[in-house]
């Protein structure tokens, strides 16, 4: 089990990150706005991160082995084409991770 | 909690003539948020338990930080030992995206200190969304508090769910957390849809890919501090073409 102080430190910091990134701004408004970097990262960086952090969620796949690629390649094309086609986010997620359960299952 | 149920509930001795149709019409707009919330809510209280955390966690977690997409990260994260300012980290890059909302969101409507902290601490995606673009700037302050809190219920009350509902399962679900890849899969699609762009998902997809042979231990932060520095060599580039 792990140690709570150590979660609810964890806790603390994403609140306390988002909370800051969300009201601060409010006060900063005219120089954000005014900045055209930061404009820029606005619209270029999004994409990329969610790129980053599903890359990161998939970090202990071993492409080599069947076991642990064909659940993987499966689940993200039934997630990516599901929400390709309909754009239902929840949808999408459910139906995808109900793959690759299901697959993983199968394939041991 | 207390925050949470004060634009519910109301004063009593303030029988204002739009108190009723005004929580209809947050309810009204919470509606479809709230129905995409509450399953998410219960995938993330699932997660929360399959990671080896005790469920009452999924009610800290959903109702504290309040920011889908990061707590998912989060859970497994703290399910792995991460050090601290690794998550940190992530926290920042996941949520950095609200800093703009701050451009559109109608926060002068909402008055008081403590109605304005709550209303920047639930200020989502999906609040962002409901009240932003204009046609929240004359609603009222019950109005907005209440659509954000109706959709903060939804949230916390699925996590709850989910985290102690899990105990009825047979047993372990083996593959649960592709939960949080096709949840990040999905918002990177969303993302393109918005702005579509090839060069910088290519070039994240390579940062990614490196920082995870560079520095396993360190890949997320790795990850992001190159293609940080991709993009801004990009915008460089950019503003020189277009002088």
């Amino acid at each position: 089990m792990t140690e709570t102080g150590y979660l609810l430190a964890a806790v603390a910091v994403c609140a306390g990150i988002t909370w800051a990134l969300r009201a601060l701004p409010f006060a900063l408004l005219s120089r954000l706005r005014d900045s055209p970097v930061v404009a820029y990262l606005d619209t270029a960086m999004p994409l990329g991160v969610m790129v980053i952090l599903a890359a990161y969620t998939l970090r202990g796949v071993d492409w080599g082995a069947s076991a642990s690629l064909v659940p993987t390649v499966s689940a993200l094309a039934v997630t990516v084409g599901l929400h390709l086609w309909l754009r239902n986010a929840v949808a999408s997620i459910f139906a995808g991770t109900a793959v690759y359960v299901a697959v993983l299952a199968l394939v041991f | 909690m207390i925050s949470l149920m004060k634009p519910l509930a109301g004063p009593p001795s303030d029988p204002s003539p739009g108190t009723a149709a005004d929580l209809r019409a947050a309810a009204a707009d919470a509606a479809p948020v709230g129905l995409g919330a509450f399953p998410m809510g219960v995938a993330l209280g699932l997660l929360v338990v399959q990671s080896g955390l005790d469920p009452w966690w999924a009610l800290v977690v959903s109702g504290l930080v309040f920011a889908g997409s990061l707590e998912f990260l989060m859970v497994g994260m703290v399910a792995a030992a991460t050090p601290l300012g690794q998550i940190a980290l992530a926290a920042l890059l996941v949520n950095f995206r609200h800093v703009f909302y701050a451009l559109s969101f109608p926060l002068h409507r909402v008055h008081g200190p403590l109605a304005k902290a709550y209303s920047t601490f639930a200020l989502t995606d999906e609040a962002y969304a409901a009240a932003s673009g204009g046609r929240a700037r004359r609603w009222s302050r019950r109005r907005i508090l209440a659509l954000q809190a109706l959709v903060h219920l939804a949230w916390t009350g699925g996590s709850v769910v989910g985290a102690f509902t899990a105990g009825l399962l047979p047993g372990p679900v083996e593959g649960l957390e592709f939960a949080v890849t096709a949840l990040f899969t999905v918002l990177a699609i969303d993302a393109f849809h918005r702005h579509r762009d090839i060069p910088s998902p290519a070039a994240a997809l390579g940062c990614a890919v490196l920082a995870g042979w560079l520095a396993p231990e360190r890949m997320l932060p790795t990850a992001f501090l190159l293609f940080t520095l991709f993009l801004l060599a990009r915008w460089a580039l950019l503003r020189r073409r277009r002088r």
